[in-house]
C-alpha cells in the first residue's frame, strides 16, 4: 500500500502539468464548496450574534396581549396579573438548564431623564433586582453595583450604561453626579458595559431597531425604588440565562408556562411569552441556507466534471501503460494488485486535488469575507469531509479505468508497442 | 518431467476467420534440460512460449507444469504460478524505465508480499548472480543492452523458479553482449535451472543440448540420429 502511494507520487510528478490540469476540476469544485459553506456559516453566526448577542444566552419573558408586549407606560394594569413573587423566581431558577434568572421592569421614558439640560430622549429605564447585571452579562465598568442597603432603604441611586453616560455627560465621568428622573434626584453610583463588545452588521430594518434599542441608552434603578417614580404593583418581566444557546427555546417556554399558571386575567390573550430569538435566527438562517444549497449543488457539478476528467486521464494512462501492465502480470502480479495500483493513483490524485482545493477555498472565503464584511466561519468538519469526498471521487471515477487495467490480457499488453 | 504439453492447438480468430497457429504441438522437457526452439518468423514460437509461461491458454490440448494441470487453474492461481514457478525473459527487456535495477528486480518480491528489507537482500543476491551488483542503483537508461537483459534475468530468477523461459533474449543485442548472455544461461543451467529459449540465431541454437524446430505451427525435434 505504502509502496503504491510512493509509486503514485512518482507517476504524478513525472506528468506534473497533466496531473495539475486533471486535478483542477477537483480543486475548483472543492474550493467553491468550502468558500460557500464558510460564507454560509459566517452569515449564520452573524445572524445569531445580531439577534441573540454574543453568547449570553439571554431569554426575555414578557407579558403580551396578543402579539404585542404590554407597556404599562400607557396602559393600566389589568386585574388578575399578580407581581411575580420571590418564591416563583426561585422555582424558575431551579428549572432545568436555567443558569440564572432575574426580574425587572422596563419602560421607555422620552422626557423623564435629565442631567442639567441634557435629556436622555428615548432611553430606557430599568428597575432591576440584585442578580440582573450578572444574569444579563453586564459588567461594572466603573463605580459600584447596587448594595443591599440600596435595596433595603429604597435609595435614590442609579447605574448608567455607557451609551447613556455618553449622551448625558458627553464624555465626562458620571460617577458621583446627580441626574434627574421624573423630577427626583438620583445619584449615579456606577456605569456598566457588556462583557464582550461586538459590532453588529446592520443590513435590515429589524436589525436596525434591535441595534437602536441597545444603543439608545439605559438607566438602571434598584427595583425597590420603582414605585416611587412610576407605580405600585407593576408586573415584572423575567430575564433568563440559559446554560447553552440551544437550551434557550425550551428554557423560555418552561418559564413562561410556569408564570402563566399564576395569571387570572379576564382577557385570555394576556400571556407571558418568551422572546424566541433562537427560533427567529433559525428561520432567517434557513432562508439563506436554501438559496446557498443551490450554489453547493452547482459546485457539486464542477466536482462531477472534475471526476470525469480524472477518469478520462486514468483511461489514457492505462492505454499508455499497457506494456507495463502486461509485464507486471507476466511476472506474477495479481489482478487485485493492478487494480489497487491504479485506484491508489486515482485516489492520490484526487486527494491532492482535494487538499489543494481546501487551501484555495480557505483563501477564497477570506477574500469574500473581506469584500462584503461578513466574517467567514471555516468549519473543520467541512474541511475533513471535503478531503474524504475527493478521495471518494478518486475511488468512484478511478474504478472503471483500474478495472480495465486489471483485466488487460497480458498477451495483448505485451505485444502492444 | 517438468514440462509436459500434449496435442496443443491454438487458433486465433480474425473477423470470424479462424487462423490456426499451433497445430498439434507436443513437448516434454525434463528438469535441468536446456532446450532451444528455432524457426521462421510467424511460425508460432512466441505463441507456444506464452502458453508455457501461463500467459495464454491453448484452444485444445493438455499442459502439466511440474506435475500440475495448468489448464484447470483460475486466474489467481495462474498468477501465482507465473510468480513462483516460471521466470520470463523478453527480447526487449521490459524493464520499468523509471525504476532502478534493484527496484526492477524487487518487483516479483513485492507481488509475493515479502518485507522490504528482505526484498532488498534477495534482489541484491539475484543481481550478484548475474554479475551486476555494482549497478544496483542504475536506471535502465544508464545501462547497456546486455546489462538490461541481465537485470531482466535477475528479475526472472529472483523467486528461484525451476524453469526459465526466454523469447529471443539476444535478439536486440550485439554478438558480444549476446554471447555474454549465453554464458549466463549456461551458468544458470549448470546450477540446475531448466531453460527453454527461442532464438533465430543458429549458432546460439547449437549451444543448447536440444534444439527444436517450429515450422508453420508444428514442432519437430532435430537431434543426432533422429530425423525430422
Ligand atoms: N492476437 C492475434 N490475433 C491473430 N493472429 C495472431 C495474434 N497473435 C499472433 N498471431 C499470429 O500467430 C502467428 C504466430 O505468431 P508468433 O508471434 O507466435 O510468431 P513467432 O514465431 O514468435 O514469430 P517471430 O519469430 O517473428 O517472433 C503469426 O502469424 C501471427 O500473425
Ligand atoms: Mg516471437
Amino acid at each position: 500500500m505504502l509502496e503504491n502511494i510512493r509509486l503514485s507520487f512518482q507517476g504524478i510528478l513525472s506528468h506534473k502539468m497533466r496531473s495539475f490540469l486533471t486535478m483542477l476540476g477537483i480543486i475548483i469544485g472543492i474550493a467553491a464548496i468550502i468558500a460557500i459553506v464558510s460564507t454560509i456559516q459566517g452569515t449564520n453566526k452573524q445572524i445569531e450574534q445580531n439577534l441573540i448577542g454574543s453568547g449570553d444566552n439571554n431569554v426575555d419573558v414578557q407579558l403580551y396581549q396578543g402579539d404585542y408586549v404590554l407597556d404599562f407606560s400607557y396602559e393600566p394594569i389589568p386585574a388578575g396579573i399578580p407581581v411575580i413573587a420571590q418564591e416563583v423566581l426561585e422555582e424558575i431558577r431551579q428549572q432545568e438548564h436555567v443558569e440564572d434568572a432575574s426580574l425587572y421592569r422596563k419602560r421607555q421614558d422620552y422626557d423623564g431623564v435629565y442631567y442639567r439640560d441634557t435629556s436622555l430622549s428615548g432611553g430606557y429605564v430599568y428597575g432591576v433586582d440584585s442578580r440582573y447585571f450578572s444574569a444579563c452579562g453586564l459588567m461594572m465598568k466603573k463605580g459600584r453595583g447596587f448594595s443591599s442597603e440600596d435595596y433595603a432603604k429604597s435609595k435614590k441611586v442609579c447605574i448608567l450604561d455607557k451609551n447613556s453616560e455618553k449622551v448625558l455627560f458627553e464624555g465626562a465621568d458620571a460617577v458621583g453626579k446627580t441626574i434627574e428622573l421624573r423630577g427626583e434626584p438620583f445619584v449615579v453610583v456606577g456605569v456598566v458595559t457588556e462583557k464582550e463588545a461586538f459590532e453588529p452588521v446592520i443590513s435590515t430594518m429589524d436589525e436596525y431597531y434591535t441595534y437602536m434599542e441597545q444603543s439608545s441608552g439605559a438607566v438602571y434603578l434598584p427595583d425597590t425604588v420603582w414605585p416611587i417614580i412610576y407605580q405600585y404593583d407593576e408586573p415584572q418581566s423575567l430575564v433568563l440565562k440559559a446554560e447553552t444557546t440551544s437550551d434557550m427555546t425550551s428554557v423560555g417556554k418552561n418559564a413562561a408556562d410556569l408564570l402563566n399558571g399564576y395569571l387570572s386575567a379576564e382577557d385570555s390573550s394576556i400571556q407571558y411569552k418568551a422572546e424566541d430569538l433562537m427560533e427567529q435566527a433559525k428561520q432567517i438562517q434557513q432562508l439563506s441556507q436554501s438559496t446557498n444549497m443551490m450554489l453547493i449543488w452547482i459546485a457539486g457539478i464542477s466536482l462531477l466534471v472534475g471526476g470525469i476528467g480524472v477518469m478520462n486521464i486514468m483511461l489514457v494512462s492505462v492505454t499508455e501503460r499497457t506494456a507495463e501492465i502486461g509485464l507486471k502480470k507476466a511476472i506474477g502480479a495479481r489482478k487485485s494488485y493492478i487494480l489497487g495500483q491504479f485506484l491508489t493513483e486515482a485516489v492520490v490524485l484526487t486527494s491532492i486535488g482535494g487538499i489543494a482545493g481546501v487551501a484555495a477555498g480557505i483563501i477564497l472565503s477570506q477574500i469574500i469575507s473581506r469584500a462584503n464584511g461578513i466574517p467567514a466561519q471555516i468549519s473543520i468538519p467541512a474541511l475533513i469531509l471535503s478531503v474524504v469526498f475527493s478521495m471518494a471521487i478518486g475511488i468512484i471515477f478511478g474504478l472503471l479505468p483500474s478495472y480495465k487495467a486489471a483485466n488487460l490480457d497480458p498477451i495483448e499488453a505485451l505485444r502492444h508497442e | 518431467m517438468i514440462l509436459n504439453l500434449q496435442n496443443i492447438y491454438k487458433d486465433y480468430y480474425q473477423d470470424k476467420l479462424v487462423v490456426p497457429v499451433l497445430k498439434d504441438v507436443s513437448l516434454q522437457v525434463y528438469e535441468g534440460e536446456y532446450v532451444a526452439i528455432m524457426g521462421p518468423s510467424g511460425s508460432g514460437k512466441t505463441t507456444l512460449m506464452n502458453i508455457i509461461g501461463c500467459l495464454d491458454r491453448p484452444t485444445n490440448g493438455t499442459y502439466e507444469l511440474d506435475g500440475r494441470n495448468i489448464l484447470g487453474l483460475n486466474d489467481k492461481t495462474l498468477s501465482e504460478v507465473r510468480l513462483n514457478s516460471v521466470g520470463f525473459v523478453f527480447q526487449n527487456f521490459q524493464l520499468m524505465p523509471r525504476q532502478s535495477a534493484l527496484e526492477n528486480v524487487c518487483l516479483p518480491l513485492v507481488y509475493a508480499g515479502i518485507k522490504k528489507k528482505e526484498r532488498k537482500k534477495r534482489a541484491m543476491a539475484a543481481l550478484e548472480r548475474v554479475g551486476l551488483e555494482d549497478r544496483a542503483e542504475f536506471k535502465p537508461t544508464q545501462l547497456s543492452g546486455g546489462q538490461k537483459q541481465r537485470v531482466a534475468i535477475a528479475r526472472a530468477m529472483v523467486n528461484h523458479p525451476k524453469i526459465l523461459l526466454a523469447d529471443e533474449p539476444t535478439g536486440a543485442l550485439d554478438s558480444k553482449s549476446g554471447s555474454q548472455i549465453m554464458e549466463l544461461f549456461h551458468k544458470l543451467n549448470t546450477e540446475g535451472v531448466t531453460i527453454v529459449m527461442i532464438t533465430h540465431d543458429a549458432r546460439i541454437g547449437e549451444e543448447a543440448e536440444r534444439t527444436l524446430h517450429m515450422i508453420d505451427g508444428m514442432l519437430s525435434e532435430k537431434k543426432e540420429g533422429r530425423g525430422v
